[in-house]
């Protein structure tokens, strides 16, 4: 059972610089052969490199510390970017801020309840534009689920 | 990549095998993207929450069917992009990307695709959507 009164909680905004050789090692680890990803100097980052981002924020400010997650019954349902022009490029130097959007309980096709928790994160570049968003889906299960209703 | 004229709504993408996923693709990807959870590459963590073994990355399976997408209609194109996972994704799974385009703005110059990733003698792994720029 996760905390509700978590809705509407934020993280402390970060920085952190799109970095060239990451973007070509993620575009490689995704099978991509696009020339642009893996040639220029300055790619722009795969769509869902921005989900890599919060695995860099700073120690015990995720918000996800905030509605307490078990990691054992912990799935990914789903994910959305939006990008308000081509894809950030590396060297772009993005401040991302996340808050926790909705948390909600459905009861699952095999009779547990799961746990929704939806977060919003959003993008912004040196001068302070909203560059891009991403809106993730964590569902928590009632117990461990081996097929459907999550990837994770 | 296409032109405006060649993306009409209807336009099957070509259909593209990855895999099969190998443990080391599934490590390459948490390498690059920093998520370390060890339910991905630890059979023993993987089991003690009730799995039979690890299992891939869900946001793996969506990079790759992202790269499927950016491949054919350009990377800086991309203006929207959404997955919902379904089935899990093993070792050893091989998946088959396919997609459509759906919708289209003329005003605006975008294009709507349909994406899925199925895992071959399974279901679909992931569904996506996405909306392009076409130049």
């Amino acid at each position: 059972m996760v905390d509700r009164s978590a809705i509407g909680a934020t993280d402390e905004p970060f920085t952190m610089v799109v970095e060239y050789g990451k973007v070509r090692e993620f575009a490689r680890a995704t099978k991509s052969e696009s020339p642009e990803y893996l040639e220029d100097d300055a790619p722009v980052m795969p769509p869902t490199f921005l989900t890599t981002v919060s695995f860099w924020s700073p120690k015990g400010q995720s918000v996800f510390s905030k509605v307490k997650l078990d990691l054992r019954r912990l799935l990914h349902g789903g994910q959305e970017y939006t990008f308000h022009g081509p894809p950030p490029a590396a060297g772009t130097r993005l401040t991302v801020q996340t808050r926790v959007d909705d948390i909600y309980e459905k009861v699952g096709k095999r009779g547990g309840t799961m746990t929704f928790v939806i977060t919003v994160s959003e993008f912004r570049d040196e001068s302070g534009t909203l560059v891009a968003e991403a809106r993730s889906t964590a569902i928590e299960t009632g117990q461990p689920a081996t097929t459907n209703e999550g990837g994770a | 990549m296409p032109t405006w004229d060649e993306v009409t709504v209807g336009t099957a993408m070509a259909e593209r095998e990855y895999g099969p996923i190998s443990r080391t693709d599934i490590v390459q990807y948490q390498g690059a993207s920093g998520d370390f959870n060890p339910i991905h590459h630890d059979d023993e963590f993987a089991q003690s929450a009730g799995y039979p073994s690890a299992f891939s990355v869900g946001m793996l399976q969506a990079g790759i069917l992202a790269s499927y997408a950016t491949d054919w209609l350009g990377p800086r194109n991309v203006r929207k992009f959404g997955v919902q996972f379904r089935e899990q994704v093993w070792p050893g799974d091989r998946l088959v990307c396919s997609g459509a385009v759906v919708g289209r703005d003329d005003a605006a110059r975008t294009v709507d695709v349909e994406l899925v990733a199925t895992r071959v003698g399974g279901g679909a792994a992931i569904k996506g959507t996405a909306t392009f720029v076409i130049d």
